[in-house]
C-alpha cells in the first residue's frame, strides 16, 4: 500500500466548516420519518501540537462530531478536511489512507481492549491491517511504543486483565499511536480513572503531544481537566457551538450563559480562592428532535428575553472569542 | 450520644492463600444532622465500610467491630428481621448508577410505594398520595403522571431524583449517598447536590457522602475522612483539610487535581498503586508511595491520633502551610518525585 498523502505540516490537521450531521429517525412503515440534527453547523480548526477541547452535556453532539472527524461517519453537509485533504470528496482509497492519520482513544479502557488478545497483538493489529511490515518489525515497533507510553517490555506478552485502569489507558494510547497519526480523538479519556491516575495519563498525553507534535480533539465534560490540557475550547449545546475560542479567554470570562453555568456547576475547592456565584440550571437538555425555536439554550437560560425565543443567535466575534448569544455584550466586564 | 458510632470496624475477605483487608480498623462517629464526606481512590474501602453498616457484606466477607451502633441499636447483634425494619427506614442509601439500581420491570410509582407500604404500613391510596408529594419534593415536574413511568422512560438525572425520593420516603435519620453524582452531567450534578443539601437541612438528616470527587466533598461536607487501603488516614473539618492537609496522602490527592494545578504544565501524580492482596506493607500502608517516608514509616504502622483539631495516621504529619514559599517548594518536590 502506498504511503498516505499527508498535507503540508503548517496546515491545520482538521479544518471543519459548517459541519452538519442529520439522522433520520424512522417510526416504522407508512409513517413519516423525523430528522434529528445531531450536529448543526459547527466550524473549527485544530493545528498540529494543539488541543481542542469539546465540552458539553451528554446529548449535545460531541461524540457525533468525533465520529465525523474520525471518518466513521460522513457529514450530511459541510466541509471537512484532514491534513489538507477534503474528506467528503476524497476517493474511497484516499479515505482509507486518511484513516491512518486519525486514531481514537475511548473512555473506558476496560471495554476498549480485547480481553482475549495479548498486549503485543493489540498493538500490532493496526500495523497488520494498514502496513506491509514483517512480523519482526511490527514486534519491535510495538515494544518501542510500550516504552514510549511508560510501560515495560515484558508487558508485551500479558493480557489486558493483568493491568490496572491507568495502565490500560496507556495501552489504548499506545495502540492509537502505532500508525503515527497526526490527530488523536480522545473521547473522555480520563473520566473513568481515579484522580491520581488521571493526572498520570494527562501528563503522558501532554508529553506525547510535545514529543510527537500531535493534535488532540479532546472530548470531556470535566472542566477542570479541560482547563488544564486544552489550548482552544468549543462549547456545544444541542448540536450547536454556543461559544468557542482560546481557552484563556473563555475560562477567564465566559460570555455565553451556558458556559457560565457549566463553569459555575463544576464543584470548586475551598481554598483555591475563587469564590463564585453558583448558577444552577433548571431542567434538562431539550430533545434534539424538537429543538426550541430561537436560541437553543432559551428553555434553560436565566437571562432569557423575547428576542431569544424568537430569533436564533449566530456565532459572532466578541472579546477574543466567538459566541452565539444576543446578550453577550452585557457579560463583557469593563477592562 | 452520637447517631452513628463505629469502632474498630474491619471487613475481611479470606481467600485460600491470603486475607484481603478491605476495611481495616475504621472508627467513625456521626451526629444527627451532620454531613460527613468519605474520600479515597477506588479500592480504598469507602463503599465496603458503608455496606458493612447496612449488613450488605455477603459471604465470604467477615465483618468484625468493637462497636457498631446506630441510634441505640447494636447492628452487630441485630436479627435479620429487626435489621430489615431499620434498613430502608431509618438508614437509607443512594447508589452511584440510578439506571441500574432501579428495577426496569416496574413503574417508578410501584417502586416508590413499596417501601411506604412495607415500613409505614400505608394503604395503596395513601402511598400514592405520599409518592406524589415525594416526587414534587425532589423537583420532578408533572409528578402524578410520572408515577406510571418506567425507569427507561426518564433521564439519568430524573432517575437519580427518584432514587433520592425513595431514600427519603421514610424520613431516614441517616442517608448514605455512594457516589450520587458520578454518573451525571455537571449541570445535573449541581442540581442533585443542591437538592441533597436542602433535603438534608429540611429533614435534619445525617448524611454520609462517599465520593472520589474532592470538589463535591468540599462543597457539601462539614467533616471529611480520607481513606486509603481500608484505613482512615486523616479526618478533620472540610475547611481545614483542603486548606492545610496533614497527611501526605491527602496532600498528594489534592495536588493531583487539575483544578489545583494553577497553570503548571505537568500535574503532580502519586507514583505506584494501592496495595493489593499480597503486597500489603508491614509499616505505614502509604509508605511505598509516600514522598516523605523513612525507615521508621516502613517498619512501624502508625496509629490514628489526635493532631491539630483532627485525626491523622502518620508518624510525621505535615505542619500547616504558613507561607507560599514552603508551598511552592513542596509542589516542586512532588513534581520531581514522579520521575
Amino acid at each position: 500500500m502506498s504511503a498516505p498523502k499527508i498535507g503540508q505540516p503548517s496546515q491545520p490537521v482538521v479544518l471543519a466548516r459548517d459541519l452538519k450531521q442529520v439522522y433520520k429517525i424512522s417510526h416504522g412503515f407508512m409513517r413519516s420519518a423525523d430528522h434529528l440534527q445531531a450536529v448543526s453547523g459547527v466550524s473549527f480548526t485544530v493545528h498540529p501540537g494543539k488541543t481542542l477541547a469539546v465540552v458539553g452535556e451528554s446529548g449535545c453532539g460531541k461524540s457525533t462530531l468525533a465520529r465525523m472527524v474520525s471518518l466513521i461517519e460522513t457529514p450530511t453537509s459541510g466541509e471537512l478536511s484532514l491534513t489538507g485533504i477534503d474528506v467528503v470528496k476524497a476517493s474511497p482509497q484516499d479515505r482509507q489512507a486518511l484513516r491512518r492519520t486519525v486514531q481514537l482513544v475511548f473512555q473506558n479502557p476496560f471495554g476498549s481492549l480485547n480481553p482475549r488478545k495479548k498486549i503485543g497483538a493489540i498493538l500490532e493489529s493496526p500495523l497488520e491491517i494498514n502496513t506491509d511490515l514483517d512480523e519482526k518489525t511490527r514486534a519491535d515497533q510495538a515494544r518501542a511504543m510500550l516504552a514510549l507510553v511508560g510501560l515495560r517490555p515484558e508487558h508485551y506478552d500479558r493480557y489486558p486483565h493483568m493491568f490496572s485502569g491507568g495502565q490500560r489507558q496507556r495501552i489504548a494510547i499506545a495502540r492509537a499511536l502505532m500508525l503515527k497519526p497526526a490527530l488523536i480523538v480522545a473521547d473522555e479519556p480520563v473520566s473513568a480513572l481515579d484522580v491520581s491516575i488521571q493526572a498520570q495519563v494527562l501528563n503522558l498525553l501532554a508529553d506525547l503531544q510535545q514529543e510527537l507534535g500531535l493534535a488532540y480533539l479532546f472530548i470531556s465534560h470535566d472542566l477542570g481537566v479541560v482547563r488544564h490540557i486544552a489550548h482552544d475550547v468549543l462549547v456545544m449545546y444541542l448540536g450547536h457551538a454556543v461559544e468557542q475560542g482560546e481557552k484563556k479567554a473563555v475560562f477567564a470570562q465566559p460570555l455565553h450563559p451556558y458556559t457560565q453555568a457549566l463553569l459555575a456547576s463544576t464543584p470548586g475547592i475551598v481554598g483555591t480562592g475563587a469564590s463564585k456565584k453558583r448558577i444552577v440550571l433548571s431542567g434538562e437538555l431539550p430533545s434534539p428532535l424538537n429543538p426550541p425555536s430561537g436560541c437553543v439554550f432559551s428553555t434553560r437560560c436565566p437571562h432569557v428575553t423575547a428576542q431569544c425565543t424568537s430569533e436564533r443567535p449566530v456565532l459572532r466575534e466578541l472579546a477574543g472569542r466567538q459566541v452565539a448569544c444576543h446578550l453577550a455584550e452585557q457579560f463583557v466586564l469593563p477592562a | 450520644m452520637a447517631l452513628l458510632e463505629i469502632e474498630n470496624l474491619s471487613v475481611r475477605f479470606p481467600s485460600k492463600t491470603a486475607v484481603m483487608h478491605a476495611v481495616d480498623g475504621v472508627s467513625l462517629s456521626l451526629d444527627s444532622g451532620e454531613v460527613l464526606g468519605i474520600v479515597g481512590e477506588s479500592g480504598s474501602g469507602k463503599s465496603v465500610t458503608m455496606m458493612a453498616l447496612m449488613g450488605l457484606v455477603s459471604f465470604p466477607g467477615v465483618v468484625t467491630a468493637d462497636k457498631l451502633r446506630f441510634d441505640g441499636h447494636d447492628l452487630l447483634r441485630l436479627s435479620g428481621s429487626a435489621r430489615n425494619k431499620l434498613i430502608g427506614k431509618d438508614v437509607a442509601m443512594i447508589f452511584q448508577d440510578p439506571t441500574t439500581s432501579l428495577n426496569p420491570c416496574f413503574t417508578v410509582g410501584f417502586q416508590l410505594a413499596e417501601s411506604l407500604k412495607l415500613h409505614l404500613g400505608m394503604d395503596g391510596k395513601a402511598a400514592r398520595k405520599r409518592s406524589i408529594e415525594l416526587l414534587e419534593q425532589v423537583g420532578i415536574p408533572a409528578a402524578e403522571s410520572r408515577l406510571s413511568a418506567y425507569p427507561h422512560q426518564m433521564s439519568g438525572g430524573m432517575n437519580q431524583r427518584v432514587m433520592i425520593a425513595m431514600a427519603i420516603s421514610c424520613k431516614p435519620k441517616l442517608l448514605i449517598a455512594d457516589e450520587p453524582t458520578t454518573a451525571l452531567d455537571v449541570t445535573i450534578q449541581a442540581q442533585i447536590l443542591d437538592l441533597l443539601r436542602t433535603l438534608q437541612k429540611d429533614l435534619n438528616m445525617a448524611l454520609v457522602l462517599i465520593t472520589h470527587n474532592m470538589g463535591v466533598v468540599s462543597e457539601m461536607a462539614q467533616r471529611v475522612a480520607v481513606m486509603y487501603a481500608g484505613q482512615i488516614m486523616e479526618e478533620r473539618s472540610a475547611h481545614d483539610i483542603f486548606d492545610a492537609p496533614q497527611h501526605p496522602y491527602t496532600e498528594a490527592l489534592l495536588a493531583a487535581m487539575p483544578e489545583r494545578s494553577d497553570g503548571a504544565s505537568r500535574l503532580a501524580t502519586i507514583p505506584g498503586m494501592v496495595p493489593g492482596l499480597y503486597d500489603r506493607p508491614t509499616g505505614c500502608l502509604f509508605a511505598p508511595r509516600c514522598l516523605y517516608a523513612n525507615s521508621h514509616c516502613r517498619a512501624d504502622r502508625p496509629a490514628l491520633r489526635e493532631w491539630q483539631s483532627g485525626m491523622v495516621r502518620c508518624h510525621y504529619p505535615l505542619a500547616p502551610l504558613l507561607d507560599a514559599a514552603a508551598d511552592a517548594g513542596r509542589a516542586s518536590l512532588l513534581q520531581g518525585a514522579e520521575q
